[in-house]
């Protein structure tokens, strides 16, 4: 059984005892705990069950690299699942449940899909779930869907906090292991702004649990001295618990930084995701041990060497009372010799190697340890948990030469460099055929604005093991990306360094060498995803063999751990499979984060109100407090309507606004349509050719309705331009075109017509605007100034500046609605107070604000267009009848020439008409008008489409416009618009003005 | 102008900096050749504040001038001189090809105070708000989250951003957020 | 993410700060031009690998144009430079040649 030791454990603080439940099982660790050595320290070894054979899984690692020990983490609000044991901290009250099994941990039905593995090989979904077709829909998926995923996603909205920071930096150093912590010094001695981030809670990484001494000191004397040394330099930040999760292009880098998962309180973030730009990244980010492929490695009790030695050294926590070692490299020596000065019993060290190991394996000899050089395991032995191991020779089939008893297999099948933030912006591997392992190729880092390499790569991260090396890589590599980017580096000498000299490795991809199919089924690359050696050789079989194909096909190395463990393993059993070398066979892409990040980080501050920007006119809090029922307008919110009571329904409340005013008097808070500036001697020349219509003949004090397109020739926006003065514009746009037809204008005048003297504004925030609407209109505003409103000095289409109070206005002769109507617009500070005023003014003629709908409604019954609405992007203007707004004098306009292509000049084109329902109904949005016959997909033919529709209060029906084919040339046809559910809509094809067509209610 | 309004009405978070919304300001976007003696002969006249130069704010008094785009700048003064300001520019620059109007409540303004400020504006902002980067004397343009912002130092332990109008809420609720007690980076340390 | 350097304001900013704004160096075709001459202005865009020119614009800054001149493939930025021109500057030129030996963009090699 796994235990606390009586002694031992740098990390943890016995002072201080933190209780955490597990499967509700109240449970007892240290401060300094992860969640991994806190369950190991119960006898909690069983963590949770695989993806697909519902195996039992126990911890395997220590860190970041964990397949199995993935647990469900709080509940309700701070419920999160996929949380690794291994890298999560320890704290009072902490509460953990596995997942993926049913009905429990122990007991899991789910478990008889190992015994049915022979039936479930790779590409098992694949194949099977193909026929037969109708089977899909109603069986598999749903199946496939319940079964796929491991923890369950959350049901409750997540309570934390979350935030970004954007820093910059001359050199980011990733890992804060030894040799992050010199080329951190290595840089900051030269001068530069450095960052030094450390994933895990502590300084120094695994340096301090190996033999070694720098600068004649202990590790663990020389990493405190070093970060010391670095706390006083004022150009070094340094941060903890922050993970380098990805290196994006430009030296953009991802720091993820879990501010209080380690002590969770309301108001403190959680996680803060670091956007940083560096000059340089250094990537210090260590090494991760290989398992070795033997039948039965995935029982509970066979962990890495390294971890196994991690748990008893930084934890105080052994693993078991026998632990039987299996490698193929020296450093393994290192946890034999830990287990041993422990007290602990090691009955054996299997090494794969014929010639066996060097310095180390003799030390272990000397403490009279068992070494069996040339042997490997066979099998491991037991369930729930390790009791034996089956002993063969490595060279051989896995004829068990003899069993010995155990309750922990330490494994080690080598070291992997942590290549994945070097390679996720295109850096470059070379395999290293002495250690067999892939590192970065120096000649081809990834390259950044410049054209220079921006990230560079140290310790044992660049494939240096050897304790001497790594310090000698980390101070050149921070002195270098230093000198990148402008500082002087120290030439002194790198610090001494002195570790057991260690033999070479072997590389040992399958145990034994020649397994049987028997034991390949049982021997495990991934342990997520279950994905066995033969899986791998099946694929290879199948013709899936690009490592891509494979990975996909098999799902190796697809699961949260992304292949940290099993990437490497797999693709040397696919090249084995193959025949050809590793490097040929390559790497799958290493992309970002390195291990999964908050979805929460990602999105930072931008949740609940501040999810993202509301767009609030002078009058919004009017709106609120009086029954708005706002529809989103872009990021504008705008009164669809208001309804007098809360039980109001929304189509009452548009007829009720709609009546009041064309009766008496309306009021529509217009504030958000666009209000452009154009100043200069040739902004009516710049109007000229931005508006089809002319504009350069407008009168000051006049105002004119224009229609923009863009150089396809497409309609894209429309409004009423008033002539300030001689040289002056203002430029109302649609609510949307504010900012686009701002755009629009700079783009022009920057990059076309840059010569020509005009200065544009965009003032849309300057002013609030208010439709004054309705027979009364006049008569309410008269009640406010002194200034003449009457139809002689400020006839229709004219504008004047008229004092209200204190209110300094520009009131607009201009109707959208058909009614007598201002257009009044007033400093946004005193938008309210307008609003106001005209409320009480209007109180005796029952004012009645009106939202967007009543807007719409009010100018469909007068046919007047709608970007959006019978524009869509594909629109010209003579489709809607709009050739009087087109000058013909003028020699260009923006979508002049496109408007003479031939297809724009085709008389089949759609043309706006207005229809009317032979009964009254209101016609479906955007329903077809059917034609005649069927195209060649047997569909119904079409000749035009409803572009909006409405009921009319005034007319007591349904009005809509539409695009018909040849529609103006067939007034009072009849046609069919067939609704979705198969009823058909009759129609007569009428002039689009409904109301008032001789315009006399707006000209009085 | 007794009826007119700022935008939050002097709305105020004490976190670990203080947020608070600014009344209003009189702001004038002027357009035209910054180069030319006129211009720069106007604005030191109406405002006795020299014409900035690139990324530049210069203060006198309650006054002050930004440097917008290499064409534009904004002008400050106090709320109720705006119309006076614009009507001396006006007159100053007539017969020159240029644009100026009042902008004063278009705007909204924010002003951050305490020790971290600079951290409140760098979880926002994609700046680089180190002390050796961004000081006082300089505006810089960006986007604050969702939306665009300028920004200021008026002092070390102050910064003023100016965005628009209708994001006023948004912008104040952004800030509130970021000063959040217990959210300190300590990144300026 | 990319990061340019706006040549009207100074700043060197993250591309959130920038929109872009499609091909540089358009020639535009109005009424009186051939089908072709407008075809090709509207729609026959360059997609190169490698050596570009594009429009950009400091949306979320100074609110300018400006032209830059980049590397797809690579994501260098050779420079970026005044909207109000006719053809890259001879320096930017002279730096592409420099790192693509051989490069050609339209007229411009």
């Amino acid at each position: 059984m796994s235990t606390r030791l009586a002694t031992g454990g740098r990390l943890v603080n016995k002072a201080r005892a933190m209780e955490f439940t597990f499967n509700g099982k109240r449970l007892r660790g240290f401060e300094g705990d992860t969640l991994a050595s806190a369950l190991l320290a119960n006898d909690q070894m069983l963590v949770g069950r695989s993806f697909k054979y519902h195996r039992p899984r126990g911890i395997v690692a220590s860190g970041a690299e964990e397949p199995n020990a993935l647990v469900n983490m709080g509940r309700e609000e701070t419920f999160e699942p996929n949380q690794r044991a291994t890298t999560t901290e320890l704290f009072d009250g902490l509460r953990a449940t596995s997942q993926n099994h049913f009905p429990s941990l122990e007991f899991d039905v789910g478990a008889i899909n190992s015994k049915l593995a022979r039936f479930l090989p790779a590409g098992f979904y694949y194949k099977m779930f193909i026929h037969p077709r109708p089977l899909w829909k109603h069986v598999y998926e749903p199946f496939i869907r319940k079964s796929a995923g491991l923890g369950k996603a959350p049901r409750d909205r997540d309570q934390d906090k979350y935030e970004h920071l954007y820093a910059f930096y001359d050199v980011v150093v990733i890992g804060g292991g030894i040799a992050g912590l010199l080329a951190a010094k290595a840089a900051g001695e030269a001068g530069v702004k450095v960052l030094l981030m450390e994933q895990t809670a502590h300084w120094g990484g695994r340096a301090l649990v190996d033999t070694g001494t720098v600068n004649q000191m202990p590790v663990d004397k020389f990493v405190d001295e070093t970060v010391s040394t670095l706390a006083d330099m004022p150009n070094v930040t340094m941060r903890l618990r922050m993970m380098g999760a990805g290196v994006y292009d430009h030296g953009y880098l991802l720091g993820y930084e879990r501010v209080s998962d380690h002590s969770p309180s309301k108001n403190t973030p959680r996680h803060r995701l670091w956007r940083i730009r560096a000059k340089q990244i250094v990537t210090a980010t260590g090494a991760i041990e290989r398992p070795l492929s033997f039948a039965g490695n995935d029982i509970p009790g066979v962990m890495l060497a390294s971890a196994v030695r991690d748990y008893v050294a930084n934890y105080g926590v052994s693993i078991g009372d026998r632990t039987v070692v299996v490698t193929n490299n020296d450093d393994a020596y290192q946890t034999a010799i830990a287990m041993k000065n422990a007290g602990l019993d090691v009955p054996l060290i299997v090494d794969a190697r014929a010639n066996g190991g060097g310095a180390l394996a003799q030390e272990a000899r000397d403490m009279g340890i068992r070494v069996e050089n040339g042997k490997g395991i066979s099998k491991v032995k037991g369930g729930k948990r390790v009791t034996g191991v089956a002993i063969c020779s490595q060279a051989g089939e896995g004829m068990p030469l003899e069993e010995v008893a155990c309750d922990v297999v330490a494994m080690s099948g080598g070291w992997s460099p942590v290549v994945h933030l070097w390679s996720h912006c295109g850096g470059k591997l070379i395999w290293d055929e002495a250690q067999a392992m892939f590192r970065p190729d120096p000649e081809k880092a990834p390259t950044g604005a410049q054209g220079e390499g921006f990230v560079s790569v140290a310790g044992s991260a660049n494939g240096a093991m050897d304790l001497a090396d790594i310090v000698s890589d980390a101070v050149s590599a921070g002195r270098a990306a230093a000198k990148e980017t402008g500082g002087k580096p120290k030439t002194t000498k790198a610090p001494e360094a002195s570790s057991p000299k260690m033999a070479a490795m072997e590389p040992i991809w399958l145990m034994p060498q020649g397994a049987n199919i028997k034991l390949r089924s049982k021997s495990w690359l991934d342990y997520q995803n279950d994905v066995k050696v033969s899986d791998v050789q099946l694929a290879a079989r199948e013709g899936f063999e690009s490592v891509e194909h494979a990975k996909r096909y098999t799902t190796l190395g697809m699961a949260t751990d992304q292949g940290k463990l099993s990437n490497i393993n797999g693709l040397a059993i696919l090249s084995d499979a193959l025949n050809q070398p590793i490097p040929q066979t390559g790497t799958t892409t290493f992309r970002p984060p390195y291990t999964p990040i908050s979805m929460a980080a990602i999105a930072g501050e931008a949740r609940g109100p501040i999810f993202q920007p509301l767009r609030r006119t002078p009058m919004h809090d009017w709106h609120e407090e009086n029954g708005a029922y706002w529809e989103p307008v872009g990021q504008w919110r705008r009164p669809y309507c208001f309804r007098k009571t809360p039980g109001e329904d929304i189509e009452t409340a548009v007829k009720r606004e709609i009546n009041q005013t064309r009766s008496s008097l309306g009021l529509l808070d217009a504030s958000t349509l666009g209000k452009l500036i154009v100043k200069g001697p040739d902004a009516g020349k710049f109007l000229d050719m931005l508006y089809t219509n002319m504009m350069s003949t407008l009168k000051p004090g006049r105002c004119r309705y224009g229609l923009m397109c863009n150089e396809n020739g497409f309609l894209t926006d429309d409004g009423v331009v008033a002539r300030i003065d001689e040289d002056t514009f203002l430029c109302h746009t649609t609510t949307g075109g504010a900012d686009s037809i701002h755009a629009h204008m700079e783009d022009w005048l920057q990059c076309e017509w840059w010569d020509w003297k005009v200065y544009v504004a965009n003032v849309t925030e300057q002013y609030a605007q208010v439709a004054v609407v309705g027979p009364n209109a006049r008569k309410t505003l008269e009640k406010l100034t002194k200034d003449d409103l009457s139809a002689e000095a400020i006839p229709f289409m004219a504008w004047q500046d008229i004092q209200f109070g204190d209110i300094n206005a520009r009131v607009y002769r201009i109707s959208f609605s058909g009614e007598l109507s201002y257009e009044i617009a007033v400093p946004a500070s005193q938008g309210r107070a307008f609003w106001d005023q005209l409320l009480e003014a209007g109180a005796e003629f029952g004012v009645m604000p009106y939202g967007t709908e009543a807007l719409h409604v009010m100018r469909a019954e007068k046919g007047f267009i709608m970007i959006g609405d019978e524009t869509d992007g594909t629109v010209i203007p003579q489709d809607l009848g709009l050739d009087w707004a087109i000058s013909k004098k003028k020699e260009d306009y923006l979508g002049k020439r496109a408007q003479t292509r031939s297809h724009m000049s085709d008389s089949n084109r759609w043309k706006l008409v207005g229809l009317e329902t032979v009964d009254g109904s209101v016609l479906p949005d955007g329903a077809y008008c059917t034609a005649e016959g069927t195209n060649e997909n047997g569909q119904r033919n079409v000749q035009g489409r409803v572009t909006s529709t409405y009921y009319s209060p005034t007319l007591d029906r349904g009005i809509a416009m539409g695009l018909i084919k040849h529609g103006p040339d067939r007034m009072g046809e009849v046609l069919e618009f067939p609704k979705t559910d198969g009823t058909v809509i009759k129609a007569k094809i009428v002039n689009p003005v409904f109301y008032d067509s001789e315009g006399e209610k707006q000209n009085v | 102008m007794s009826s007119a309004v700022s935008a939050l009405g002097g709305a105020r978070y004490e976190g670990y900096v203080r947020v608070e919304e600014q009344g209003l300001r009189g702001m004038i976007t002027l357009r035209g050749d910054l180069n030319s003696a006129k211009m720069k002969k106007a604005v030191l006249d109406v405002t006795g504040v020299k014409l900035p130069k690139q990324r530049e704010i210069l203060h006198e008094g309650d006054k002050a001038v930004a440097w917008m785009s290499p064409d534009e700048l904004l002008v400050m003064v106090p709320y109720d001189a705006v119309s006076e300001t614009l009507a001396s520019l006006e007159k100053a620059l007539k017969g020159n090809h240029f644009l100026a109007v009042i902008v004063s409540d278009a705007r909204a303004v924010f002003c951050l105070s305490g020790d971290d400020v600079r951290e409140i504006v760098a979880k926002l902002c994609p700046v680089d708000m180190a002390p050796t980067t961004f000081a006082p004397g300089q505006i810089r343009r960006t986007r604050m989250a969702q939306i665009a912002a300028a920004f200021w130092m008026t002092s070390e332990k102050q910064i003023e951003i100016v965005c628009f109008r209708s994001v006023a809420q948004y912008a104040f609720d952004l800030l509130k957020d970021a000063a959040e007690p217990r959210g300190e980076v300590g990144a300026f340390l | 993410m990319l990061i340019l350097e706006c040549p009207c304001c100074g700043v060197t900013g993250e591309e959130t700060e920038f929109a872009g704004g499609g091909e540089a160096h358009l020639k535009r075709f109005g009424p009186g031009s051939s089908d072709d001459e407008f075809h090709t202005y509207l729609f026959a865009k360059e997609n190169p690998k490698g050596v570009h020119f594009e429009r950009w614009r400091h949306a979320n800054g100074c609110g300018k144009w400006f032209l830059a001149a980049r590397n797809t493939m690579t994501l260098e930025v050779y420079g970026t430079y005044s909207a109000q021109t006719y053809e890259p500057p001879q320096d930017i030129k002279d730096k592409i040649s420099a790192k693509v030996p051989g490069w050609s963009w339209r007229e411009f090699s």
